[in-house]
């Protein structure tokens, strides 16, 4: 069982696995999901791997794959929702996916072609018969204009060129017909004219509904013109100039019978065209429903065989190329799980030889391994942004399940809004296995709901700072009765009804007077502080010092874990030369603060309370090593001071050089043991061919292969002081400066805290009751 | 007849959750008031002749309480007409839905 206090103990074992059942095995340890695999092969170029021949073909079924989602998608189809988690399909099936999957593409592809050439075609169609019901109104008018236009045959009767008729000036006329852009009509016309120099009149009317542009599939507004020409070699300008600005040019019907020929013909067709499209998007429906239902359980098996041929890939072979390799690293507690699952992959691939695994020692740093559960998982997500531990190092994780709650509520601070806070977080809690709420794509309810038992953990924490802080929707609650009482101002103190109330518009309690303050309320802060008009005054004071107790313990408390590391990695001497020079500091700088509050708490009362030094002025004369001009807090506090300042100013420097000088130490001059790893080191080299024998000798026995890289390290770290010097120096100023810097900053939770509750109290003053 | 449904499904879960927040809320606020609680004192209308031409002295003041008291239960009733609207109007789009499909 894994704990949260640190990371796994983790081993490095090698995995033997038969050719025939090594995919069983993979997808095996791919559904425990508990290990980590070392890529054996780090020098061959991922082309050159040995599964590439798959991973490519898994990669051509990812492409149909997501041309078919984005075709679903298109098609607006519904896609199920359910939870699927198919297993990687064995290799045998995966030809039939293929299969499946080529055939869909291939039929979609021809009939997404299809459609798109009738829906061309009927488009031309459309604007043909436009064309030809516009171009009639102009024919109507122009024959009202005049018979000018009988005199001229027609260019098209004339079906060989007649030297002798094109002689005759202007005696072709021709005409073109057809539809241009509504925005180009304009230039159009102008570059007919400076180019055909009036042997050219053009008519044109503007469609009046939208029509779908081919290319860009926008609606847009055509216009139908009309061009009649004088002349062939007008013509073929006119013609050039048409192809230039993109018109659609139909060929225009010489007499009205003909026209009346070919809009019915054009009727039918266009009928015609619609079923048939109508025909093609249905059946193109159909495809993708079918389809749809499958598509995300293809997609999941293609990701899980991809990512088994990419493991395979990680594997080297062994010498006999009968058996693949693989080095993984996995949870010693787990070891179990992982020969369980070898065996489960080999019973299903029907391998006569079980696969099997072997620990083998490593000096290479393991990976860090923490388990999480639903609960434990977000916390350990904040933590691990600002960085990963190492191996078996003290995991911060566990504290922070308190910790950061807490220090939200402190900032929060308010009863009513904890509640319902955690009201929100508790139906989120209880509802988290609905699967609405769960696979939403909305990123920022995501981040809610992956939060929702931190959220529930800051409302329930706020609910108990509300109440100490006393502030419910920022008014406080009045649970116990108040300790204050005003009219043992009238009956002790000097108030009068008439002088004291009608001539001051203030007043004030004084606690000193017998019978007014009747001691402490019992749970948070009297709630006769919410009519008061010095209430931030005091709550100010209260909060500030407040944040600052709970910063310095906080702070000691992440300095002391370290004792847990120095004591599990062996390295005792840092405890001396580390931990205690910085515990030093913080306690004697800031630790003496906190000492001075809680003493100022307890030592002075109400009676003596307008003698009662600022600490702040005893703190900052404690670094300008003044100790006149203040009356003393208690006796002694000079000389103690002095003594607590020169302590925490030495500890800087045995920060700083103690740990580099003692290592400097220990590897150059330390009794005896330097050399002797001299020694070692001479007999080493000279065996180096020894060794490289040794090697090859326990490679034909199978065993160890890979610790080739590692063995050099097996030998004494070469001690480097400057690199170690500046690795302590910038430690020690990292530390020293972070910690004042963030003893100040925990100032913030008295700012948040004043901030909410000024926030809440303006907001309800303006909107609510108003 | 013509559809009552005016509001979509959102706006509707949307007045709902207002509606039982200002229920309850203005509800004990109202409670408050009534039993003249002193934290509230900032609320209360009161102007300077209510505080200087008492007969009785806090009797004043207690009725301008028990006349805020009043508004807020007031209100606490309209969230209730509220309440029963968007009610209502999930009512309708849940029908709705189940018609269309």
């Amino acid at each position: 069982m894994g704990s949260l206090f640190r990371s796994e103990e983790m081993c490095l074992t090698q995995l033997f696995l038969q050719s025939g059942s090594a995919y069983d095995c993979i997808s095996e340890l791919g559904e425990m999901g508990m290990v980590e695999f070392r890529d054996l092969n780090p020098s061959v170029n991922l082309f050159q791997r040995k599964f590439v021949t798959e991973l490519k073909r898994c990669e051509e079924m990812e492409r149909i794959l997501g041309y078919l989602l984005r075709e679903i998608k298109r098609a607006d189809i519904p896609l199920p929702e359910g939870e699927v988690n198919p297993v990687a399909p064995l290799p045998k099936h995966v030809l039939v996916i293929m299969e499946q999957l080529q055939r869909l593409e291939v039929e979609l592809s021809e009939v997404t072609r299809n459609k798109e050439k009738l829906q061309k075609n009927l488009l031309e169609l459309t604007e043909y018969t436009h064309m030809l019901r516009i171009t009639r109104n102009f024919v109507h008018r122009s024959a009202e204009v005049g018979p000018t236009y009988e005199e001229f045959p027609f260019l098209e009767k004339d079906s060989m060129m007649d030297y002798s008729s094109m002689q005759r000036l202007g005696a072709k006329l021709g005409f073109i017909s057809g539809l241009i852009q509504r925005r180009k009509i304009e230039a159009f016309e102008r570059m007919l004219w400076r180019v055909c120099k009036g042997y050219t009149i053009l008519s044109y009317s503007e469609i009046d509904e939208y029509l779908e542009d081919p290319d860009t599939g926008e609606p847009t507004k055509s216009v139908v013109f009309l061009i009649s020409y004088w002349g062939e070699q007008i013509g073929q300008k006119v013609k050039k100039i048409c192809d230039c600005y993109h018109c659609h040019v139909y060929p225009y019907p010489n007499s009205n019978e003909e026209r009346n020929d070919v809009v019915e013909g054009l009727r039918t067709r266009i009928q015609d065209l619609h079923t048939v499209l109508h025909r093609t998007e249905d059946y193109l429906r159909q495809v993708l429903n079918k389809a749809s239902e499958s598509v995300y359980t293809w997609v999941i098996q293609v990701k899980k065989m991809k990512a088994i041929y990419h493991i395979l890939n990680l594997c080297s072979f062994d010498v006999t190329n009968k058996c693949l390799i693989a080095e993984v690293w996995c949870p010693v507690n787990d070891l179990p799980i992982l020969r369980r699952a070898l065996e489960e992959g080999s019973r299903k691939s029907g391998a006569t030889v079980p696969s099997f695994v072997n620990r083998i020692p490593s000096n290479d740093t393991p990976p860090t391994l923490i388990r999480t559960n639903k609960f434990t998982s977000g916390f350990q997500n904040i933590v691990e942004a600002y960085g990963v531990g190492n191996y078996r190092e003290v995991n911060p994780a566990p504290y922070t399940i308190i910790t950061f709650p807490f220090l939200f509520a402190v900032m929060f601070g308010d009863l009513g809004h904890g509640v319902i806070m955690a009201l929100f977080a508790l139906w989120m809690v209880l509802y988290e296995d609905n699967r609405k709420l769960k696979y939403t794509r909305n990123e920022i309810w995501n981040t809610f709901f992956e939060g929702r038992y931190i959220i529930l953990m800051m409302g329930l924490f706020s609910v108990y700072t509300g109440l100490i802080y006393n502030d419910c929707f920022s008014k406080s609650l009045n649970i116990f009765g108040s300790g204050w009482s005003v009219n043992a101002m009238f009956k002790s103190g000097n108030w009068t009804w008439d002088s004291t109330l009608r001539t001051n518009a203030f007043l004030t309690l004084d606690p000193n007077v017998p019978g007014v303050f009747n001691g402490p309320y019992p749970l948070g802060i009297d709630p006769i502080w919410n009519l008061a008009s010095n209430r931030l005054t005091f709550l100010n004071s209260y909060k500030m010092k407040m944040s600052v107790i709970v910063g310095i313990s906080h702070m000691s408390f992440g300095v002391i874990l370290g004792i847990f590391n120095h004591l599990h990695f062996g390295k005792k001497f840092n405890l001396y030369l580390v931990l205690l020079p910085e515990l030093l500091f913080l306690l004697c700088l800031f630790g003496y603060l906190v000492f001075m509050i809680i003493y100022k708490w307890l030592a002075f009362s109400a009676r003596d309370s307008q003698m009662a030094p600022s600490i702040l002025i005893h703190f900052i004369n404690m670094f300008l090593m003044q100790g006149d001009g203040v009356p003393p807090l208690f006796p002694g506090q000079v000389g103690l001071q002095v003594f607590l300042v020169v302590i925490a100013l030495l500890s800087v420097p045995v920060l700083l050089l103690g740990k580099p000088v003692y290592l400097y130490w220990l590897h150059n001059g330390g009794a005896n043991r330097i050399g002797m790893y001299r020694g070692y080191e001479r007999v080493r080299r000279h065996s180096e061919e020894e060794l490289s024998l040794m090697r090859a000798n326990d490679m034909e026995e199978g065993s160890v292969p890979s610790d080739l890289s590692t063995s050099r390290e097996q030998q004494k770290e070469e001690f480097d002081f400057g690199d170690m010097f500046l690795h302590q120096s910038i430690h020690t100023i990292e530390y020293c400066l972070g910690c004042i810097s963030n003893t100040a900053s925990y100032l913030r939770l008295w700012a948040l805290s004043l901030a909410h509750a000024r926030e809440y109290q303006h907001t309800t003053s303006n909107c609510i009751l108003y | 007849m013509v559809s009552c449904l005016f509001c979509g499904p959102k706006l509707a879960a949307c007045g709902i959750v207002i509606s039982i927040w200002g229920v309850i809320m203005l509800a004990m606020l109202g409670i408050f008031f009534t039993t003249h609680s002193a934290v509230l004192i900032d609320d209360v209308p009161f102007k300077e002749e209510d505080m200087h031409n008492d007969q009785d002295p806090p009797h004043n003041i207690y009725k301008l309480y028990n006349q805020v008291g009043y508004n807020c239960f007031i209100a606490a009733g309209i969230y209730v007409l509220v309440a029963a609207l968007s009610f209502c109007q999930i009512k309708l789009n849940h029908r709705k839905e189940y018609m269309v499909r």
